[in-house]
């Protein structure tokens, strides 16, 4: 063993050192399994000394680091730099502390974020950020990626819900971000780091914020014969003034794999499903509902249906939310795509996605969060016919451009990671990157941590490598 | 003798003064005077002249103005089309700017629904400490691409950057609101209907603690929900209070944008409910008002800030003076965080906008 190993090994014993090649091949990727890398090792750390320890220890040997939750990344964020050190987090998945009077939660990097919302569930409480790998993702790569989900609409993605973080910075140095105020005076330090992709640090303790969970949901699927409608539909129920917790499309495509794969009881011959839930108190919530009602009814829907029970409600969620592993069944392979567009062009978008996809041969299947403008194409291809996967990454790329040419971002949730950073300078000016460099490099003047990703550079060779292992076995699905 | 001051009228002259100054003070609308206590030799830079409102579709809910824009103007284009910006920035009939709302990160009453400024700014144009322009964010409701600029320019007092154009998300505003003041006969039964309502599944667009007991809660939504909503919130706590509805309602909360508490310094504080019993002993008469269940406090000193600062600091609180006269409106704020100093140096390598004595890093 090198004697730079060896002195890992002082600090971390056996079990939570990892570096024979049979010991690493789970951390080669992450759920982009079209990128692989073998690090040097793998730590699994106990502690924020841990942390702190192993941070040094790359500092001391200029070696790149990643920091890794659950490994659910869709981007490539959590894929490990060859020869470089993976931090795994996993091991401090606790939870330190749940106030429900002061509503918030104190959690370690590794706990799961839908454990947040059981521990809360008790109190009326529930955390809100609602990735649709929830059952898996964990706090601090919710963080590191400024996590969204179907229920973000009203009440915003993981940075409005996080009131605090300690952060280990690339230097090994110990800042503590934030406070348990809503309130800040100073500039926000801890809205710089969510959503910072592991550049500019590694949290090992964060508070968040709990909600009342709302008293009453109200459930409506809506039935298209065309996506456009569907998408107009959005924008009038925006224009209303209505608020709605969640806003979902799905299209044809999409609605043929779910129901072959949960039977929602969806209307098959739909070209478009839309799904709205009103959530609140109950009077405002029932009221809403007739303006709901009002709105859907004059948007061309020829077939409504509310959901009259949580069960009802339920079964109208699971369709949507197994959509994503379900079109992985029509197709071998599929790349997700995160684009957002402003709301307004979402029936443009989805039109020259369309066209794109005939273009290039691949089915492209749509399921999305519509309030938000947030796409999720889904490009399906075959990675053992040679060239499909360089092409679907092609139209993924044309997809980007797509969205950032009518005014919106290259990545609402999953962030930009390894594959994305490419696009970087579609969206933003040199200057703007650079002052994103500097940034970074005052933080970590070697670039250690999670070195390559995010900002334009090389990227390495895509691979077919199938699906992520998690999907595989049915624990988690894409959304 | 009085500070040189500069009006720039572009975004190009603004990062001709940068590149030309060596000592830069932005100054919106000058509402929050303690801000803009100009040191030796620094240049004010007066951004009324960035007034425009650059962008703004109702049926998008986004709006993009340059940053030297009034609030007062924004609100009323936004009240046009019957929204609003949820976080309720304070201060818009004092002439604030939202690049002045923003850079001294400052929310109002009914941020307690929907959130803060941070949680609504979504981009931001700024120029930096060597006179480049930059922009982090964009323009449309989520993004994840890039560092979170937005968020890191709120609160950031004109250290990190001039800040040029700004985009916010904006909700429709309620139809119809309505308000209840309920009087307890003491701090400990106020307090504790405010953890209780705010535990509760009852959505309130304010919920402000009046010292010595008072609760003042508005409800906001469809009218004909309204009435059934108020009886059930009277049920919840028990008591009847006192209603408030209509103009009379509307003009309650519209003054308390003003934040003319009472003579004296003002001063935000940043805290959360917990820390209100030993501040409610150790503050005295001096007039305040605790906002959005009991995180931001509003309050008018009229002693020494030092005094203040030693209080508020007994309990690991720091605050933001707005107005009164000091050359550290920051009290009880660590600056020398490692975050915080490196970033600095980062987007203001020379000092450009540091305050006295200046520093590369204060
Ligand atoms: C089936 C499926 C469904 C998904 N659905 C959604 C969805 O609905 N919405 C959504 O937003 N995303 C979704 N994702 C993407 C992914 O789950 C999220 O990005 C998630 O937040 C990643 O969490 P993780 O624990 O797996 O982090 P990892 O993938 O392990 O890491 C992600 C990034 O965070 C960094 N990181 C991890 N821990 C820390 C830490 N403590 N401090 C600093 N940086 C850290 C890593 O370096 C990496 O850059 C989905 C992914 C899959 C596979």
């Amino acid at each position: 063993m090198s004697p730079v190993l060896a002195e890992l090994e002082r600090l971390f014993p056996p079990g939570r050192l990892l570096h024979k090649p049979g010991e690493l091949a789970p951390y080669e990727s992450d759920a982009l399994t079209a990128f692989r890398a073998r690090p040097l090792a793998v730590v699994l750390p106990e502690s924020h000394e841990e942390v702190v320890q192993a941070v040094r220890w790359c500092v001391r040997h200029q070696i790149p680091y990643v920091a890794r939750g659950s490994g659910t990344s869709l981007s490539g964020g959590s894929l490990p730099i060859e020869g470089g050190l993976l931090i795994g987090l996993n091991r401090m998945n606790k939870l330190l502390r749940l106030d429900p009077r002061e509503r918030i939660a104190v959690v370690q990097p590794g706990f799961i974020n839908l454990q947040v919302s059981q521990a809360a569930a008790p109190y009326g409480l529930y955390y809100a950020p609602d990735p649709s790998s929830q059952p898996v993702s964990t706090i601090g790569g919710n963080l590191a990626f400024n996590s969204g989900g179907a229920h973000c609409l009203k009440y915003g993605m993981t940075s409005n819900h996080v009131l605090a973080a300690k952060v280990v910075l690339p230097d090994g140095e110990t800042v503590v971000l934030g406070s348990e105020s809503l309130e800040n005076t100073g500039p926000d330090w801890l809205g710089l780091f969510v959503g910072s992709e592991g550049l500019l640090g590694i949290a090992t303790e964060v508070t968040l914020r709990l909600l009342p969970k709302p008293e009453t949901y109200h459930t409506v699927l809506a039935a298209y014969d065309s996506l456009a409608k569907a998408g107009e539909a959005v924008a009038a129920v925006v224009a209303s003034g209505l608020l709605p917790g969640a806003m979902e499309i799905m299209d044809s495509l999409a609605i043929e794999a779910a129901e072959a794969a949960v039977k929602a009881g969806y209307p098959l011959e739909a070209r478009a499903l839309l799904i709205v839930e009103l959530e609140g108190e109950t009077p405002q919530v029932e009221a809403e509902a007739r303006h709901l009602e009002a709105v859907i009814r004059k948007s061309g829907a020829y077939e409504v249906r509310v959901a009259r029970s949580s069960e009802e409600r339920m079964k109208i969620w699971k369709g949507r939310k197994a959509a994503f592993s379900a079109v992985g069944r029509l197709s071998p392979d599929y790349i997700v795509q995160d684009g957002v567009v402003p709301r307004s062009r979402l029936g443009q978008a989805l039109a020259e996605i369309e066209q794109l996809s005939a273009r290039y041969g691949l089915r492209v299947a749509n399921v999305f969060h519509a309030g938000d403008g947030n796409l999720h194409p889904l490009i399906l291809y075959n990675g053992r016919v040679p060239g499909e996967l360089e092409r679907a990454e092609a139209l993924a790329g044309e997809i980007l451009k797509l969205c950032v040419a009518l005014g919106g971002s290259i990545t609402g949730e999953h962030g930009v990671g390894m594959e994305k950073k490419a696009y970087m300078s579609e969206m933003f000016a040199e200057a703007d990157l650079e002052a994103m460099r500097r940034i970074r490099r005052a933080l970590d003047p070697l670039e250690l941590s999670n070195r390559g990703k995010m900002f334009p550079g090389e990227a390495p060779a895509l691979r077919f490598q199938g699906v992520h292992p998690l999907e595989q076995a049915g624990v988690i699905s894409r959304e | 003798m009085s500070p040189a001051t500069l009006r720039p009228n572009s975004v190009a002259e603004v990062q001709e003064a940068v590149r030309t100054e060596r000592h830069l003070l932005p100054c919106g609308g000058g509402s929050k005077p303690a801000l803009l206590t100009p040191g030796e030799g620094q240049t004010v830079l007066d951004m009324t002249g960035l007034g425009q409102v650059l962008e703004y579709d109702p049926g998008e809910y986004v709006l993009v103005t340059q940053a030297g824009a009034r609030l007062s103007e924004v609100e009323a284009l936004l009240a046009q089309h019957g929204q609003y910006l949820p976080f309720d920035p304070p201060l818009g009939q004092q002439g604030a700017t939202l690049g002045g709302t923003v850079a001294a990160g400052l929310s109002g009453p009914m941020r307690q629904r929907y959130g803060g400024v941070r949680d609504f700014i979504l981009g931001v144009q700024f120029v930096d400490g060597v006179g480049q322009l930059v922009r982090g964010g964009g323009k449309v409701v989520k993004n994840a691409a890039g560092f979170d600029l937005p968020k890191l320019m709120v609160g950031s007092l004109g250290r990190l950057g001039i800040l040029t154009e700004l985009a916010f998300k904006v909700f429709p505003l309620p139809k119809a609101t309505a308000t209840l003041r309920v009087a307890f006969p003491g701090l400990e039964a106020a307090l504790e209907a405010l953890y209780k309502l705010a535990g509760s599944p009852i959505e309130l667009y304010a919920l402000d603690l009046e010292p010595p007991a008072t609760l003042t809660l508005r409800l906001g939504g469809l009218a004909e929900a309204l009435p059934a909503r108020l009886e059930r919130l009277q049920a919840f706590l028990g008591r009847d209070g006192e209603r408030l509805e209509g103009e009379a309602e509307t003009a309650y909360w519209r003054s308390l944008n003003d934040l003319n508490l009472g003579e004296g310094a003002l001063v935000k504080v940043t805290l959360t409910a917990r820390h209100i019993p030993a501040l409610e002993a150790a503050l005295g008469p001096a007039p305040r008002r605790y906002l959005s269940a009991g995180h931001l406090l509003y309050l008018a000193w009229d002693g020494e800030l030092d005094a203040l600062e030693r209080l508020l600091g007994a309990q690991g609180l720091s605050g933001l003076v707005l107005r009164g006269s000091t050359h550290r409106p920051q009290i009880g704020i660590d600056l020398s965080q490692a975050m915080a100093h490196k970033v600095t140096q980062a987007l203001d390598p020379q000092g450009r906008f540091a305050r006295q004595p200046y520093a590369a890093q204060d």
